[in-house]
């Protein structure tokens, strides 16, 4: 049987490639993409307590998660089109004033 | 080393490949891909979990709706490949590595007091348990969630429509009424190509 701990390590890595890439990358889309590697993560430590403990609300709240997600996604990525529209460049390091 | 424990090896190892691709790739697509392979290594991860709905949604919903949406909006977008624009500050590129390792080594630290608890009865991953609390005690999240949906949707289309004439008009108003000069207002490319062709 494969013990908590090798989940718990593999969603802590993964975690920390999500924070990395966000602080790393200059694409926005790609910065978004990282987020969505965040959220898999927790939702593996999720799934994995689930299983550990019996009990079936972690996959629940798994579900809920995914739904937030796709929300956030589809918020977030319309946000993105209307700035690049303005801007014409997905640079995040030039987004750097409130004021066009 | 159980067979079990091989196969979480292999989907692992794959996983942390693909999510290092995410963010190393310079061509965005490819970022895209890397992604869905995680979340294909996930999902089967799920199943050895004996979550198995929860796998089929992760493939139905995140690998089949939501990454969809990321390249569509990668192909509109008609993003290139990254080109190297001037660095700031060099250097500062060659700290990414070693401290990526100590925020590692601050997790794993973290991970160590866990124990391992002894195995309980495995929950049924099956449509019938989960909606049996979705229905019941989680009945008002369920129920928040549908407006968040709802909300996204109506936030989507709002913020994704191009500025309308009315837009525009309603816009440089308000701009003429400021006592200060006004500055030109952001119109989309495509509405500069309208005004020349007009």
């Amino acid at each position: 049987m494969v013990p908590l701990s090798w989940y718990l390590a593999l969603s802590a890595v993964l975690f920390t490639i999500g924070v990395v890439g966000v602080i790393i990358q200059r694409n926005v889309i790609v910065l978004f993409m990282c987020i969505e590697l965040m959220l898999n993560a927790v939702n593996v430590t999720l799934v994995a307590f689930s299983r550990f403990l019996g009990d079936t609300t972690g996959q629940l709240f798994v579900f809920i998660v995914l739904a937030v997600a796709a929300a956030e996604a589809a918020v977030g990525l319309a946000i993105i089109i209307s700035l690049f529209r303005n801007r014409e460049t997905l640079n995040v390091d030039e987004a750097d004033l409130l004021k066009l | 080393m159980e067979p079990i424990q091989l196969i979480f090896l292999g989907l692992a190892a794959l996983a942390v490949v693909a999510a290092f691709n995410v963010i190393l790739q310079r061509n965005p697509i490819y970022s895209a891909i890397g992604l869905i392979v995680v979340l294909c290594c996930l999902a089967a991860l799920f199943v050895t979990l004996y979550a198995q709905f929860i796998a089929a949604i992760q493939i139905i919903v995140y690998a089949g709706a939501i990454m969809v949406l990321f390249v569509f909006v990668i192909m509109l977008l008609n993003v290139r490949e990254e080109e190297s624009k001037t660095d700031r500050q060099k250097y500062l590129k060659w700290l990414a590595a070693p401290l990526f390792l100590a925020l590692l080594g601050e997790v794993f630290a973290v991970l160590k007091t866990v124990g391992n608890p002894s195995a309980s009865p495995n929950p049924p991953g099956t449509v019938e348990s989960i909606a049996d609390k979705m229905f019941t005690s989680y009945l008002l999240p369920f129920e928040a969630t549908s407006v968040l949906i709802l909300m996204a949707i109506v936030g989507a289309m709002l913020l994704a429509r191009r500025n309308t004439k009315e837009d525009i008009e309603r816009i440089e108003e308000a701009l003429a009424a400021q006592p200060i000069e006004a500055p030109e207002v952001p119109r989309s490319a495509d509405e500069k190509k309208e005004e020349v062709a007009a």
